[in-house]
């Protein structure tokens, strides 16, 4: 794989090795910090029944129309009727942004539409292309219930502690992704009081930890995020952006980044740039989809299952 | 921040709006004022996110037309907003603005800020020298 990964010795290098697009999906599971073996992992998310269960998608680019996906909003409805035909009801959905590609209201319309019929609450942050309007207000007056400064927030379920950021306002130039003094502040106070107990959820546009700076992939102020949840035992934190697959484990963080339901990208540095990748039409439904998490109480486990639109 | 941005956007909203019928416009108004200023235009070409050239050295009066080729949006904007801020760019987009005064301008795209660019405006000489 590439030099995210260049740290972490051969046994991630072969999971990653194993994270291909097989069956009805890939599952993650991270106990103490230590990928586990696919199989096992499998049996025990199956005969998981009482853990709090929500999905990621992410990266919907509603409006997209170019050779790598004419359809992108026929592909998340696709996303759209797997949820539906999820054996197990999640209990909620967040969506890691970009939800429509150039900002207009159609687009917003076209996404909530889709999106509404899978008749599950929707947390969202936005992308950079959700601030794309001249007077950058049609994110906040669609999404912006209850949210501070650009969009952040947290809320709780099931004793879990998520919290929303936004990392893709003011950036500057040759930078990264940005969350600013202001959100920084706002994430210490948040956390403070907690429980180091309590599992953090923190979901984000653009990667919080570095996937691949020569593309802007990471998170200029994203170490001093996670300097704040240091004292917690299980912090997961899910992105989008990249358009694909990338787990990474630190002590107790564990990294995901979710599919589009859009259009792949490259694998980092493996194309002259991040631009949509185009992929044979009948490769295209492997590259897209959606993340299925799962939390088990007293267990400080989590599983993820990556559920490609087609096997 | 946010306020910045937005003025920014607006302003160049106005400008994507007279660009509505394609760069052509841009260049029928570079010509039109080049009867009394001798101003030219140059071409800055977005693709596989690389602004191209990188730095483009103009005199003043210049108008620079921005093109994206990639199939993916990209945005103008400048460090400190020197210069006004482009609304997105889908595909074939353009984005002109006309330099008028000499230095050296720093830009970069809002959507992927790891893409910079630069425009270097030198002074008019002889008689097309702006005052």
């Amino acid at each position: 794989m590439s030099e995210f990964d260049r740290d972490d010795g051969v046994s991630r290098r072969k999971v990653l090795a194993c994270m291909t697009w097989v069956g009805t999906g890939v599952l993650w599971t991270v106990s103490g910090g230590v990928p586990r073996s696919l199989g096992i992992i499998d049996e025990a998310v199956a005969a998981d029944v009482n853990g709090l269960t929500f999905l990621q998608i992410s990266d919907s680019h509603v409006g997209f129309d170019k050779p790598a996906n004419p359809n992108a909003l026929g592909t998340l409805e696709e996303c759209v009727n797997r949820i539906k035909a999820l054996p197990r009801r999640p209990a909620f959905m967040i969506h890691t942004g970009d939800i429509s590609h150039l900002s207009k209201p159609s687009e917003f319309d076209d996404a909530e539409r889709i999106i509404a019929q899978t008749r599950l609450d929707v947390h969202y942050v936005p992308g950079e292309h959700d601030f794309l309007d001249p007077d950058l207000k049609l994110y906040k007056e669609r999404y912006g219930a209850g949210i501070k400064g650009a969009g952040w927030y947290s809320f709780d379920a099931d004793g879990v502690h998520f919290i929303g950021l936004v990392n893709v306002v003011d950036l500057k130039a040759g930078g990264l992704g940005n969350l600013g003094a202001e959100q920084l502040e706002w994430l210490e106070a948040d956390v403070k009081t907690r429980t180091a107990s309590t599992p953090i959820v923190v979901f984000a546009h653009i990667p919080l930890w570095t996937v691949y700076p020569d593309w802007g992939w990471g998170t200029e102020d994203g170490a001093q995020a996670l300097s704040y949840l240091k004292k917690f035992g299980s912090v997961t934190v899910l992105n989008g952006h990249i358009h694909q697959v990338m787990q990474k484990v630190e002590g107790n963080v564990t990294f995901h980044t979710a599919r589009s339901t859009a259009f792949p990208q490259p694998a980092p540095g493996q194309a002259p740039s991040p631009g949509p990748m185009k992929v044979p039409d009948d490769q295209l439904r492997k590259m897209l989809g959606i993340a299925d998490v799962t939390f088990k109480q007293n267990e400080q486990r989590l599983a993820i299952v990556d559920t490609p639109l087609q096997g | 921040m946010m306020r910045s941005a937005v003025s920014a956007a607006l302003i160049g909203a106005a400008v994507g709006a007279a660009l509505a019928g394609g760069v052509l416009l841009a260049q029928a108004q570079s010509a039109k004022t080049a009867t009394v200023s001798a101003a030219v235009s140059a071409a800055v070409s977005i693709d596989n996110f690389t602004f191209n050239p990188p730095t483009l050295t103009v005199k003043a009066g210049t108008t620079v037309t921005w093109t994206n080729k990639d199939d993916i949006p990209h945005g103008i904007a400048a460090t400190g907003n020197a210069f006004s801020r482009s609304p997105a760019l889908d595909t074939d987009n353009a984005y002109s603005f006309t330099f008028t005064t000499p230095g050296s301008y720093q830009y970069f795209c809002y959507l992927h800020p790891h893409m910079t660019g630069t425009i270097v405006v030198e002074a008019a000489t002889g008689s097309n020298a702006t005052p």
